[in-house]
C-alpha cells in the first residue's frame, strides 16, 4: 500500500543544501525578512563541509601583510589555469575575508596569531599564509558556526512569534529529486522524507541549490554517499546549464589501502610540513615531473628543497608542492611504469624527515587517521598514498553576481556551482567560496522573491503527478527480478573511475559513454523492495538518475575538450592549448541526455589582466589576446 | 529536527537484553568496590582503637589523629594547636573528631562520588549496563545536592595538609632527642607528598587558582598554576587511590611501631 | 585475506524487532560500517544505517557494537576475535526509527534551549582580538562532531526517560562551558542557565559521557565539572560570600564577568 499523499509548505526561499554554502545563503534570505527552509538529505550539521580540514583562504593580511585581494585573485586565476570566470574570482577575492569576520561575529574560534588576529596558514598555489584554519577541522569549525547561527535565528523568531520555525525552518534528512516549473520559472521543489518515505512539496518562487559535487560516481573517492550530483542534475532538468563538466579535481594523496578506506584524504598538510614522496624504488621522484611553466618557481635538487622549509625565502619550494593536478598525474606515471607500492600508491614519508613528536603535534588527525584505520604508525612508517576523486570544478552557470543561474529563481552556491575555480581549484578557496557564493545566492533570491511581489508561479497537479510516479518507480513488492541499485552504481563508479578518472584517451571516453548509456537501459529496470521506510536501497535508486547523468556530462565534456588544462588530462592530447582557454563547454538537457555546445569564457577585463607579468599571460594567452593586451596597455599609458 | 510538525515521542528499539556488554564490565566496579570498603573497614575499627597513635620516641603521630585536639589525647600527641576539646567520652577517639575533615573531604571528592556511585549505588555500574535504580535525580536534591559543599572540605583538606607536613617535619626526632630518621620518617613523608598530589589536584582546587578565569592571558601567573593544578589533576584518580593506600599504611607502621614494633632505624 | 564472520544486526522499527543473524564476508583492514554496507549490498538493501564521512568526523554512523557505543566507521574489524559474534544494535536512547537509525531530535531541541553566543555590542566584524591562551579551552568542546554518543551513555536519560524534559546532556554541557570560556561572549548568566535549566545537577560525574566521546573530550574534566565549580563560586563558595558580604562585591561588579 503506498499512501500518495503530500505534505505541502510554503516558503520564500527554499535553500537545498546544509552544507556551508546552504546555511550562508540561509542566513542572508531569512536576514532579508524571507521565508526559509534548508533542505538536506543527512541530518543537520553533517554535510560534506564537516570533513573540510586545512581551512578558508581569505587574504586578511593577518601573517603576511602584503597579502591583499589581488594576490589572491592572481592565485586563483594561476590556479584555474585562466579558466576562471573572472569575475567571480575577483568577488571571491575582496570579499572572502569580510565573510570570515562575519563568521566570528557568530561565535568561531579560529586558531589566533600572537596578537590576538585570526591566524593563516600556507597551502599549496597560495603565495601567502592566507588560510584560516582550526588545526585540522577547519570545516567542522565553519558548519557548526553557521549551524548555531541558524539556531540563533530561530531563537530570535520564537521570542517574536512563539515558534522556532517562524521564519527559518531546517528539514534534515529530506531528499529533493524534482525541481518544480511554471512557465520556465521555479515554483517549488519536491521531495521525501528519509525517515518515513513522505512526499513533501515546497511551493517557493526560489530556490537556492547548494548540494555540493558528484564524487560518488568514482570508485577511490574522498566523498561521501550524498554527492551524487543530485543539484546538477536538478538544474539541468530544470532547463539551467553547467559550465565546465570536465574539470574533476583528484588530490593526489588519498589512502590507498586498507581497501575499506580507499579514497580518504591525507591532507595536503602532511606535504606541507616537509612530507615527502617516493616510489617504489626510493627515488624522490616529483624532480622528474617538474613542468616547463613552473621550472622557474620550484627547487631542482633535493638539499635545495629541503632548505626551503627552513628558509622559504632564499630558495625554492620542493616539487612535492606543486598544484594537486601536477601531484596526481605525477603519482598515476610512477604507479603505472610499474614503480609503485604493493598497493597501488606510491611512499608519502615524514617518518625519517621529522621527531616523532612534532609529527604527532603538527598531524594529528592524520596520526590519529592512519593508526585507527590502516594500523599504520607514521612516526615510524611512510604512508601508501594516491589519487583519490575530490572535487569537482564544474556546475551550474551562474551570473556571478547575483549567483541566478538560467532559469529564473533558481540559484546556485558552492560547489554545485561553476566556473569560479576555472580548470582546478586551489586548496582552501572552496570554503571561503561557500561563504561569499552563499550569502549573495540569499540576498538576491530574497532580492528575487521581492520583485515578483504576488505574481508567484504556481505548482501544477501534472508536474506533481509526475514526480510522484517517478520517485516510485524503483519501489516494488518483489524485486527479485529487477536490476539491483547497488551492483549498477558499483559497475558506474568502476567505468567512471577507469574509463574517465584521472588521465583520459577518446577510444576510453567514446567507451565510457557507450556503458552510460546501457546503465541509463539497466537504470530503468532498477527495483527495490522494503518499502518507504528509511530504505537506502530506494534512495539510491532514486540518486542513480542524478548520477548517470552527472556522469554522462563530465564524459561528454572531457571527450570534447582535445587538450590538458588542470583537472583534466588527456593522454592523446597532453598539452595546453590556449586556443582552448577561450571556450567553455556548457551541458545542458535534452533528450533525456546531455546536450553539449561550445561558449565563449567571458573575457578578462583589462585592469584585472594587467595584475599578471605579461611574461606569465604569455603562457596562457593565444597570440591575439597578447596582441590585444599590448595594445590596450599602450592606450592606457597614452591616457597618462 | 526542525521539521514543522512535531512529531509524538516513539519508541526505543525493543531489545530484549539489558546490556549486550561482552567483556568484562562488571570487574572494575568490583574491585573498585573491594577497595573502597576494605578503607572503610580499616578506618572503622581503627577511629576506635584510640591507642597507639604516638610514638614518642621518635615522635611518629598516626595520621589518622592528626591533629590531635582533645584532652584525652596520649601526651605528647597534641602539638601547636592545642586541645581544643575536653575529655572525650570513652566510646569516642580523637580521631573521630579531626577524620571529618579528610572524610569529608574525600567523601565529596569528585573521583570517589564517581567510584562509589558506580561500585556501591550502582547508578550505573559501568557504561551502557543499565542503573540499579528505578528513580534517579542525581545530585539535584537534599542530601546529595551537599555535595556542592566540597570547596569547604578543600580548603579544610589545605590546612589539613600542612598539619600533616607539620607532623612529618616533627617525625625527625632521634633516639637522643636531636635529629634522626626512620623507617617511620620516610613513610610519613611518602604519605604527606602524596596528600598533597592528591589535595592540590582537586578539581575545586584548580577552578579557585585559574580555572574560573575567562581571560588567561591576562593573569599569567594564575594560568601558570592552573596549568599545573592541571597536571596533577589529569591523574587525580591514581593519586586518590595511592594516598590512600599511603594513609593506611602510615597509619598503620605508626600504630604498630607504637604497639612495640621497632622501627627501622636509618639515623639516630 | 577473507573470513567469513557472524553478525547480529537489530532489525525493526518502533513496532518491535530482533537481532537477526547474518553471516558475511569479511576483508582485511575493514571496519564494522564496511561490513554493514556488504549486507545492504548483498543481502539485505534496506537495511537502514546513517553515515557520511566514513572517517570518524560527521559523527553519523553513532550505533552500539557488542553492548558499547561506538561510531560504526571507526570500530575495526581486527578487535574481535575471529570467531566472535559481532552484535550491533542502534542506540538505546533515543527512539528507533529502522534498523540502526534513530531519531535523535532530543539533542538538536535542547541544542535550541541554550541562549546563543551573544557578542560584545560595541565590536565590529575583523577587530575581534582574543588569544590563543584564552579560546583553547572552548576550541577542545568546539572539537565535538555531534554524534551524541556521550547523550546516549548518559544513564540520566539512558535508563531514565523521565528525566528528559529537565536534563539537557553533556553534549549541551559542553556546549554551555564553552560559551562560559569564549573570551568574547557577553553573558553573565551561563551557570545559573546551566543548573536551573539545563540540570546540570543530574549528572553524578561518572564519567561515562567521556569514556565514549570519539574526539576524546574531556567533558567531565574539563567543562562539567568547571562548570559545576562555576556555580558553586557564585552560591555556595564561603570565600566569595564573606568577600560579597564585606565589599559588596555583587553591586559592584553586577553584569561583569
Ligand atoms: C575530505 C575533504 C577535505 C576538504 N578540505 C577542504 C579544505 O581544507 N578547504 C577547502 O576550501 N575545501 C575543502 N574541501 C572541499 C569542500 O569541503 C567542499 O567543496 C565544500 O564543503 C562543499 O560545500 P557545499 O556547501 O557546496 O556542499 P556540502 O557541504 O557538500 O553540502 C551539500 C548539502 O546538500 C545536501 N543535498 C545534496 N543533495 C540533496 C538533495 N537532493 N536534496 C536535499 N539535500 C541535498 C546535502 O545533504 C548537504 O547538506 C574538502 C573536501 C573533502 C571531501
Ligand atoms: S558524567 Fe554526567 S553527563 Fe557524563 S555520562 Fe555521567 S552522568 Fe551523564
Ligand atoms: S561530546 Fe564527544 S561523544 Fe558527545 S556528541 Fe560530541 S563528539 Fe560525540
Ligand atoms: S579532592 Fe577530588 S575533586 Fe576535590
Ligand atoms: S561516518 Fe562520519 S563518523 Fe562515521
Amino acid at each position: 500500500m503506498v499512501d500518495n499523499n503530500i505534505t505541502r509548505h510554503s516558503f520564500d526561499v527554499v535553500v537545498i543544501g546544509a552544507g556551508g554554502a546552504g546555511l550562508r545563503a540561509a542566513i542572508e534570505a531569512r536576514l532579508a525578512g524571507k521565508k526559509t527552509a534548508i533542505i538536506s538529505k543527512s541530518l543537520f550539521g553533517k554535510a560534506h563541509t564537516v570533513m573540510a580540514e586545512g581551512g578558508a583562504a581569505a587574504a586578511m593580511g593577518n601573517v603576511n601583510s602584503n597579502d591583499n585581494w589581488q594576490v589572491h585573485y592572481r592565485d586563483t586565476i594561476r590556479g584555474g589555469k585562466f579558466l576562471n570566470n573572472y569575475r567571480m574570482a575577483e568577488l571571491h577575492a575582496k570579499e572572502a575575508p569580510d565573510r570570515i569576520w562575519e563568521l566570528e561575529t557568530y561565535g568561531a574560534l579560529f586558531d589566533r596569531t600572537k596578537d590576538g588576529k585570526i591566524s593563516q596558514r600556507n597551502f599549496g598555489g597560495h603565495e601567502y599564509p592566507r588560510l584560516a584554519h582550526v588545526g585540522d577541522r577547519t570545516g567542522l569549525e565553519l558548519i557548526r558556526t553557521l549551524q548555531q547561527k541558524i539556531v540563533s535565528l530561530q531563537q530570535d523568531d520564537f521570542r517574536e512569534f512563539g515558534d522556532y520555525d517562524a521564519r527559518l525552518a531546517v528539514f534534515a534528512e529530506t531528499t529533493i529529486t524534482e525541481l518544480i516549473l511554471d512557465d520556465g520559472k521555479i515554483a517549488g521543489a519536491f521531495g521525501y522524507r528519509r525517515e518515513d518515505g513522505e512526499f513533501l512539496l515546497f511551493e517557493a518562487p526560489a530556490v537556492i541549490l547548494a548540494t555540493g559535487g558528484v564524487g560518488k560516481s568514482f570508485k577511490v573517492t574522498s566523498n561521501s554517499w550524498e554527492y551524487t550530483g543530485d543539484g546538477h542534475a536538478l538544474a539541468m532538468r530544470a532547463g539551467a546549464n553547467l559550465v565546465n563538466m570536465e574539470f574533476l579535481q583528484f588530490h593526489p594523496t588519498g589512502m590507498v589501502w586498507p581497501l575499506s578506506v580507499k579514497g580518504l584524504l591525507v591532507t595536503e598538510s602532511v606535504r606541507g610540513d616537509g612530507g615527502v614522496l617516493r616510489n617504489s624504488e626510493g627515488k624522490r621522484f616529483m624532480f622528474d615531473y617538474i613542468p616547463e611553466v613552473f621550472k622557474a618557481q620550484y627547487a631542482t635538487t633535493e638539499e635545495e628543497g629541503d632548505r626551503w622549509y627552513t628558509d622559504p625565502d632564499n630558495n625554492k619550494r620542493p616539487p612535492e608542492l606543486l598544484p594537486r593536478d601536477e601531484v596526481a598525474r605525477a603519482i598515476n606515471s610512477e604507479v603505472k611504469a610499474g614503480r609503485g607500492t604493493e598497493h597501488g600508491g606510491v611512499f608519502l614519508d615524514v617518518s625519517t624527515r621529522m621527531k616523532p613528536e612534532e609529527i604527532i603535534k603538527r598531524l594529528p588527525s592524520m596520526h590519529h587517521q592512519f593508526k585507527e584505520l590502516a594500523d599504520v604508525d607514521i612516526t615510524k612508517v611512510p604512508m601508501e598514498v594516491g589519487p583519490t576523486c575530490h572535487y569537482v570544478m564544474g556546475g551550474v552557470e551562474v551570473d556571478p553576481d547575483s549567483a541566478e543561474s538560467a532559469v529564473p529563481g533558481l540559484f546556485a552556491a558552492g560547489e554545485v556551482s561553476g566556473g569560479m575555480h576555472g580548470s582546478n581549484r586551489l586548496g582552501g578557496n572552496s570554503l571561503s567560496d561557500l561563504l561569499v557564493f552563499g550569502k549573495r545566492a540569499g540576498e538576491y533570491a530574497a532580492l528575487h522573491v521581492d520583485r515578483l511581489a504576488d505574481a508567484r508561479p504556481v505548482v501544477s497537479q501534472e508536474a506533481l503527478d509526475a514526480a510522484v510516479a517517478k520517485a516510485l518507480a524503483p519501489l516494488v513488492d518483489d524485486p527479485s527480478d529487477g536490476e539491483n541499485p547497488y551492483t549498477v552504481q558499483y559497475e558506474l563508479q568502476d567505468i567512471m573511475h577507469s574509463l574517465v578518472g584521472i588521465i583520459r584517451r577518446a577510444e576510453e571516453l567514446e567507451d565510457a559513454l557507450v556503458k552510460i548509456a546501457e546503465f541509463k537501459k539497466r537504470l530503468a529496470n532498477v527495483r527495490v523492495g522494503g518499502g518507504r521506510k528509511y530504505n537506502p536501497g530506494w534512495h539510491l535508486a532514486i540518486d542513480l538518475h542524478n548520477m548517470l547523468l552527472c556522469s554522462e556530462a563530465v564524459a561528454k565534456a572531457a571527450l570534447e575538450r582535445t587538450e590538458s588544462r588542470g583537472g583534466h588530462t588527456r593522454d592523446d592530447h597532453g598539452k595546453m592549448d590556449p586556443s582552448w582557454r577561450k571556450v567553455n563547454l556548457v551541458c545542458s538537457y535534452a533528450d533525456n541526455g546531455v546536450a553539449l555546445r561550445r561558449q565563449p569564457v567571458p573575457t578578462m577585463p583589462h585592469e584585472l589582466l594587467s595584475l599578471f607579468e605579461r611574461s606569465e599571460l604569455a603562457k596562457y594567452l593565444t597570440d591575439e589576446e597578447i596582441a590585444a593586451f599590448d595594445s590596450n596597455g599602450s592606450k592606457d599609458g597614452d591616457k597618462e | 529536527m526542525t521539521t514543522t510538525a512535531a512529531t509524538p515521542p516513539r519508541p526505543r528499539a525493543a531489545i530484549a537484553e539489558r546490556t549486550l556488554r561482552t567483556d568484562r564490565w562488571w570487574l572494575t566496579p568490583l574491585l573498585t568496590f573491594l577497595g573502597l570498603a576494605g578503607f572503610l573497614v580499616y578506618a572503622t575499627v581503627r577511629i576506635f582503637v584510640d591507642t597507639d597513635y604516638w610514638v614518642d620516641a621518635y615522635h611518629y603521630l598516626a595520621p589518622f589523629y592528626s591533629p590531635c585536639l582533645a584532652d584525652s589525647c596520649v601526651p605528647g600527641s597534641s602539638h601547636f594547636l592545642g586541645s581544643p576539646f575536653p575529655q572525650l567520652p570513652s566510646w569516642m577517639s580523637p580521631a573521630m573528631i579531626i577524620l571529618v575533615l579528610p572524610g569529608g573531604f574525600r567523601a565529596t571528592c569528585y573521583y570517589y562520588r564517581k567510584s562509589y556511585y558506580r561500585s556501591f549505588w550502582l547508578s550505573p555500574p559501568a557504561c551502557a549496563v543499565p542503573d540499579g535504580h528505578k528513580k534517579y535525580t542525581g545530585e539535584t536534591r537534599f542530601p546529595l545536592l551537599v555535595q556542592n559543599v566540597h570547596r569547604y572540605f578543600f580548603y579544610a583538606a589545605v590546612l589539613v595538609g600542612a598539619v600533616l607536613t607539620y607532623d612529618a617535619t616533627l617525625s625527625f626526632h632521634g633516639k637522643d632527642g636531636g635529629f634522626g630518621i626512620g623507617l617511620g620518617t620516610v613513610i610519613l613523608w611518602l604519605n604527606v607528598v602524596l596528600i598533597w598530589a592528591y589535595t592540590l589536584g582537586c578539581h575545586s582546587c584548580r577552578n579557585i587558582v585559574g580555572g574560573r578565569l575567562t581571560h588567561f592571558s591576562k593573569h599569567p601567573i594564575r594560568y601558570w598554576m592552573w596549568t599545573q593544578v592541571g597536571k596533577l589533576n589529569k591523574r587525580h584518580q591514581l593519586f586518590a587511590w595511592l594516598s590512600m593506600f599511603s594513609v593506611v599504611a602510615a597509619d598503620a607502621y605508626v600504630w604498630a611501631v607504637s604497639a612495640g614494633m621497632t622501627d627501622l632505624r636509618i639515623f639516630n | 585475506m577473507s573470513t567469513t564472520r557472524h553478525f547480529r544486526v537489530w532489525r525493526g522499527d518502533d513496532e518491535g524487532g530482533q537481532l537477526t543473524d547474518y553471516d558475511v564476508e569479511v576483508n582485511e583492514g575493514e571496519v564494522v560500517l564496511d561490513i554493514i554496507h556488504r549486507l545492504q549490498a548483498t543481502q539485505a538493501p534496506e537495511l537502514a544505517v546513517r553515515w557520511n564521512c566514513k572517517a570518524g568526523k560527521c559523527g553519523s554512523c553513532s550505533a552500539e557494537i557488542n553492548g558499547k557505543p561506538g561510531l560504526l566507521c571507526m570500530t575495526r574489524m581486527n578487535t574481535f576475535g575471529e570467531d566472535q559474534t559481532v552484535t550491533v544494535t542502534p542506540v538505546r536512547t533515543f527512539p528507533v526509527i529502522k534498523d540502526l537509525v534513530t531519531d535523535v531530535s532530543f539533542n538538536y531541541e535542547k541544542a535550541r534551549e541554550i541562549p546563543a553566543f551573544t557578542p560584545p555590542a560595541d565590536l565590529k566584524p575583523g577587530e575581534y582580538r582574543m588569544q590563543q591562551v584564552d579560546v583553547e579551552r572552548s576550541q577542545e568542546f568546539r572539537k565535538c562532531i555531534e554524534c551524541f554518543m556521550c547523550q546516549n551513555v548518559c544513564h540520566v536519560i539512558r535508563d531514565h526517560e523521565e528525566n528528559k524534559e529537565a536534563f539537557a546532556g553533556p553534549r549541551l554541557f559542553i556546549r554551555a562551558a564553552e560559551l562560559d570560556m569564549h573570551p568574547l561572549d557577553a553573558r553573565d548568566d551561563r551557570k545559573e542557565f546551566a543548573k536551573e535549566e539545563q540540570g546540570l545537577g543530574f549528572c553524578n560525574i561518572t564519567k561515562c559521557c567521556t569514556e565514549v566521546c570519539p574526539e576524546h573530550i574531556k567533558i567531565t574534566d574539563n567543562a562539567i565539572i568547571p562548570m559545576k565549580e562555576r556555580v558553586v563560586d557564585r552560591k555556595y563558595d564561603p570565600l566569595t560570600w564573606l568577600g560579597r558580604k564585606i565589599f559588596r562585591r555583587d553591586q559592584l561588579e553586577s553584569g561583569a564577568k
